[in-house]
């Protein structure tokens, strides 16, 4: 009996590869098992090879790895594909009538399955696209697991299409799991252990939990521009405007999704951008102008790799750099990065209290793996009680105002002063991308624009006292410590969580200098792991601390690091 | 309190060249304000880059000075933010269809309720006098020494085709008359543009006030009616010796605002925040 299975299942693009490993992984995360899904492929809607790869186990994990326990193959292509990871043990699924494959032709060991998808389609009036039901079926049976566990999620898939679909798709997913038969029987190293269901897990991919941080921090007016990887986030937000009461408006481009954003923000309510890094690329000229009238703002940035269209539905972490730098002049920000959808969803809850607190755009970095992975996050994370502050706001007055308010006074001390919103009474003033006096009026005078400046990087200063230092995971005795941030995190525990000092930094900027120090210190190796080609992180650690890391594992060919290269390349 | 031109005093006067067309627009926007009884607190004015925007430092309103070309789509999220609060563009013609021509299209297609006032003088007044889009008439300028060559964008055709409900075109020498079509497009429901043709007194020596005097005329003095939008492309495309004032379309149609389901209980801005029923959300999840 196993205790963790990976499946993958692959096909042609718009062959329901991917809802099927949902629904694989939500039938055992229902359970109680531990489970993630990964979906792989091409900048396509039709044709080109999709995977989709369904670890699940009965503990806690952190990533994927090399394993391969099943391979559902829709098509000839996904076993060639495939093939170089096929190992001894590994169960090949496959319909005889796309190609009959022989032993002699792949690795030693591998234990074929042949599984007529079209005939029993056919034969139960289905349509060709029903293959992944079948397959479904057939991957339960593989694994031992009772048929319920699959009526249930097809019966909640399926719902709004009428009890004929439902049943229908049932019967076809049942032909599958029957026509295993026997076979499955025999294949003991696939089959999963049971668990005593004592969880209660959601599957969620991290553009829905950066959606749900949102809505539970106030969001009430979105404008994002579609991009993989966060188109996630615009269905959830779509799908729910009328429930939850918001506001998601697709704009013309990513400049004009900024400066909606911005719009609404200083109109008073709480609102957020989202794109890629070519998007961020346009959205910089209004950043410039958050920081400039101190907009609170949430930026999530989905990076993927570049430059430019570079692979669009590939995963990188390249857009560090670029997010600390990114607009023209000096002015405050925080960047915060996630390392899995759990994270996500309250560093997502954060930047909104954040945003409001201090009057700045608040960064969310996040990848193409965060986004549109499923994770399995535990429902009592998503339920705990959110308070919401909103920060220095004016007590709206009763008369006319006959003179300006001092939106943007000099003396307090951190740099944040009260807001007013368009329409309170009392509370005129103008926010102006020129530099200004504290009523917002434009100034060019020498010493109002020190102090502007002065007043609006005490920011920095006061966000620095309440940065989240790094977040220390693994054997904290070791001398061995590892650098790290975002998605990274989860391959680099699954690898090193025995054998050395992990560090995550899930708040980037303003640095967390001090922290850094001191947990570096008495290191005898440090190693720097991210996904990107000249090791950015390191190179922040170095501008910040003077720190120079000069062991570094990079990554960047558009696939999440596995814990196997990881541990390849540290030894 | 009784609101006067007076109401929106800064104590700051304007810096435009003496005899500048925005002179003219200004007076006759605080004119309409205090008309439409619009105080200091009670609406937002969004400025582009340009000679016009200066106009937000003699203005006491609410106001944002944004990005050159980039007032449409922060009025649109103003807009959507708090549709209680009237929300004014104040744009200049590259402004508004240079650097911000998608968003004006786009504006446009979406029919928000708000206005936009485009200081049309063809020419970039506040960069010492390049053409703008809507530069023509063989115009000479700094970027175009032999004269603008290309035709010109024409902000009511564009207006009109991309589905404005209220396109206008005013004089900023003709202070009641503008004052006039400012309040129309102001009260009007929907996206409505008010073209304003604005002598530039130092880079354009073309349109000149007596140029357009000798030529403009009132749609009203034709019976024309403003219910047909080929009419109305077809009235807009008129130019030369005669040039029409007034409003060229209008029409009654959904807002961007009347479209979004969230609006229906009030103002987006006063609505409570964070989740009733989480429980039911999470249970998409499960």
């Amino acid at each position: 009996m196993a205790q963790s299975i990976t499946v993958k299942i692959g096909g042609e693009a718009g062959f329901g590869i991917m809802s099927s490993g949902s629904m694989l992984a939500r039938a055992f995360a229902r359970h109680g098992y531990f489970v993630f899904t990964l979906n792989e492929y091409p900048s396509l809607i039709r044709g080109g090879h999709n995977i989709v790869t369904v670890r699940i186990a009965t503990e806690k994990f952190f990533s994927l790895d090399r394993s391969l326990d099943i391979l559902i193959a829709l098509n000839k292509e996904t076993v060639e594909l495939h093939k170089n990871e096929l190992a001894k043990g590994t169960v090949v699924v496959f319909d005889p009538r796309d190609y009959e494959w022989r032993a002699e032709e792949l690795p030693i060991g591998v234990i074929l399955v042949p599984v007529s998808f079209r005939d029993i389609v056919e034969k139960l009036g289905g349509e060709v696209v029903m293959r992944n039901t079948v397959a479904l079926g057939a991957g339960l049976a593989i694994m031992g697991s009772p048929f319920e566990f699959l009526t249930e999620v097809i019966s909640d898939q399926f719902a709004r299409k009428g009890e004929a679909v439902v049943n229908h798709n049932i019967e076809i997913a049942r032909a599958g799991y029957d026509a295993v038969g026997d076979a499955a029987t025999k294949l003991s190293a696939s089959r999963l252990d049971s668990v005593e269901k004592n969880k209660d897990y959601l599957l969620i991919n991290g553009s829905e939990a950066v959606g749900l941080g949102a809505v539970r921090a106030g969001l009430k007016f979105a404008a994002i521009y579609p991009m993989t990887p966060i188109n996630a986030l615009i269905t959830f937000l779509a799908d729910h405007a009328k429930s939850l009461g918001i506001v998601y408006k697709q704009p013309e481009d990513e400049i004009a999704g900024i400066n909606m954003a911005i719009g609404a923000a200083i109109s008073g309510v709480r609102s957020m951008v989202a794109t890629s890094g070519g998007g961020v690329a346009l959205m910089v000229e209004g950043l410039s102008l958050a920081g400039m009238i101190e907009v609170p703002l949430v930026i999530d940035i989905g990076m993927r790799v570049g430059p430019a269209t570079g692979m669009p539905t590939w995963t990188e972490q390249g857009d560090l750099l670029f997010t600390i730098h990114a607009g023209h002049g000096e002015f405050a920000r925080i960047v915060l990065a996630p390392s899995d959808a759990t994270e996500a969803y309250e560093l997502t809850l954060k930047a909104f209290h954040l945003a409001e607190e201090f009057h700045v755009p608040v960064f969310i970095l996040t990848d193409k793996y965060l986004n549109e992975s499923q994770w399995c996050v535990e429902a009592a994370a998503l339920k705990r009680d959110v308070v919401i502050h909103r920060g220095k706001v004016m007590k709206p007055g009763s008369e006319e105002s006959t003179t300006s308010l001092h939106r943007f006074d000099l003396t307090p001390a951190d740099g944040v002063s009260e807001r007013s919103f368009p329409g309170m009474k009392g509370g005129q003033y103008i926010a102006n991308s020129y530099e200004h006096d504290e009523t917002g009026m434009v100034s060019e005078d020498s010493a109002m624009r020190t102090a502007m400046v002065d007043r609006r990087l005490k920011k920095i200063t006061a966000i620095r006292k309440i940065v989240m230092p790094p977040v220390v995971y693994g054997d904290q005795s070791s001398k061995t410590v590892i650098v790290t941030w975002g998605s990274t995190l989860g391959p680099v525990l699954q690898a090193m969580k025995k054998s050395a000092r992990i560090i995550h930094f899930p708040w980037l900027y303003p640095f967390p200098a001090d922290a850094t120090k001191e947990l570096l210190t008495g290191a005898t190796r440090v190693i720097d792991i991210e996904q990107n080609a000249t090791g950015q992180l390191a190179s922040l650690i170095r501008l910040e601390t003077g720190i120079e890391i000069t062991e570094k594992l990079l990554k960047y060919d558009g696939r999440p690091w596995l814990p196997e290269e990881i541990l390849e390349r540290v030894s | 309190m009784i609101l006067t031109a007076d109401s929106f005093k800064t104590g700051y006067l304007p810096t435009w060249c003496p005899g500048c067309g925005d002179f003219g627009i200004w007076m006759a926007l605080k004119n309409a304000l205090a008309e439409l009884g619009i105080g200091p607190d009670d609406a937002l004015l969004i400025y582009g880059i340009g000679c016009h925007g200066n106009m937000s430092a003699w203005v006491r309103t609410y106001g944002i000075v944004g990005l050159h070309g980039r007032t449409l789509p922060m009025a649109q999220g103003a807009k959507l933010a708090n549709h209680t609060v009237p929300v004014i563009a104040i744009a200049g013609d590259g402004d508004c269809l240079g650097e911000g021509g998608n968003h004006f299209i786009h504006a446009a297609k979406r029919n928000p309720d708000i206005t936009v006032l485009i200081h049309d003088n063809q020419v970039y007044g506040l960069t010492t006098g390049q053409a703008s889009p809507t530069a023509k008439d063989k115009l000479k300028t700094k970027s175009t020494p032999d004269g603008v060559a290309e035709p010109a964008v024409n902000p009511l055709t564009l207006a009109i085709v991309s589905g404005a409900t209220f396109v206008a075109r005013g004089f900023a020498g003709d202070m009641p008359g503008l004052t006039n079509l400012i309040t129309a497009a102001v009260k009007h429901k929907g996206f409505s543009v008010l073209d304003i043709l604005q002598p530039c007194v130092t880079f354009n020596h073309v349109h000149t006030y007596q140029w357009y005097r000798s030529r403009l005329y009132q749609l009203d003095s034709i019976k024309y009616v403003p219910n047909n939008r080929l009419a109305a492309v077809e009235k807009a495309l008129e130019w030369g010796d005669k040039i029409p004032l007034g409003v060229f379309y209008s029409e009654n149609a959904s807002t961007s605002e009347d479209r979004e389901p969230a609006l229906l209980s009030g103002p987006l801005a006063s609505q409570p925040l964070g989740i009733s029923d989480l429980n039911t959300l999470l249970s998409e999840f499960r």
